[in-house]
């Protein structure tokens, strides 16, 4: 978009990163504390896409023209990618939890405390 | 001067920050909202209005697929387990001062102040996009993606095939 600096696009993924680490710090449910792990996550993907939007960069050995240069976007794919795999993995793992014990909470899970 | 809008701000960076407001209110909420269902609707709030902020950015492809893979396939996953385990508001049986949140907030008031001023202060004289106008199109990033990435996607095909196994061996009853 322009008129818009690229300040703006990071300050939004900076505050929605630092919301994220501050509520996986302070929530107690691993449901939310899971869901704050994505908020950093689509951070991350907002200040990929915004470098990527204002400062780009070819790759080395791809061809020059710059509708090629997409190396951002390709990032911002595997993040998502590898997102969805944590989150059904996380989930599952967080369902076991609660058969096991029949209640969810991040400060009493210290069975793998050495 | 760029940190501040122009007043009156021109139409696209009224837009943009209608959009960023609502997402930054949104994750807000996720971070300070009790009701755990309630904390999901807002995070499926931010993803959507993050989606209209990559159109915005031109990167329509991963527009798309933000609405359909966060917004539809992963906040559904999340609403789904929450309902199933019946998740309430987080019990209020310890009321004794949680020294945890104030200290949270300072690290994060730190962490905000910190990146911003030795990351965001010296790039506020980037205010052109220099990427071409079409740079989100399907065409271009399928492309790279299956040329310069082959091995990266083979390799992430590899890890959803892996979660997928890994999700249902948990889900079993007997493990």
């Amino acid at each position: 978009m322009n008129g818009v600096p690229l300040v703006w696009y990071l300050g939004l993924g900076l505050f929605m990163f630092t919301c994220g680490a501050v509520g996986v710090v302070i929530r107690r449910n691993p449901v939310t504390v899971f869901m704050c792990i994505e908020l950093m996550l689509n951070a991350v993907n907002l200040t990929f896409l915004a470098f990527a939007r204002y400062m780009p960069t070819p790759l080395p050995g791809v061809a020059a023209q710059p509708q090629n240069w997409v190396s951002g976007q390709a990032v911002v794919v595997f993040v998502m990618a590898v997102a969805a795999a944590e989150v059904a993995v996380g989930l599952g793992i967080i369902m076991a939890i609660y058969r096991l014990r029949n209640e969810v909470d991040v400060d009493d899970m210290s069975m793998l405390r050495g | 001067m760029s940190l501040v809008p122009s007043i009156p701000p021109t139409t696209e960076q009224a837009l943009f920050l209608g959009m960023a407001g609502l997402a930054a209110a949104a994750s807000l909420g996720v971070v300070a909202i009790k009701s755990p269902i309630r904390a999901a609707l807002c995070l499926v709030l931010n993803f959507f209005v993050l989606a209209f902020i990559y159109f915005s950015l031109g990167a329509q492809l991963l527009g798309i697929t933000q609405i359909i893979v966060y917004a539809g396939a992963i906040m559904v996953l999340f609403l789904f387990v929450i309902m199933l385990l019946n998740l309430s508001a987080e019990s209020e049986t310890r009321k004794k001062f949680d020294f945890k949140i104030p200290l949270a907030a300072l690290v994060g008031l730190g962490v905000f102040g910190i990146v911003g001023s030795q990351v965001l202060l010296p790039l506020q004289a980037i205010n052109q996009p220099l990427s071409a106008n079409d740079w989100g199109k399907p065409q271009a990033l399928g492309y790279s993606l299956f040329t310069v990435y082959a091995w990266p996607i083979e390799a992430v095909s590899i890890l959803l095939l892996v979660g997928i196994v890994g999700s249902i061996v948990l889900a079993k009853r007997k493990v």
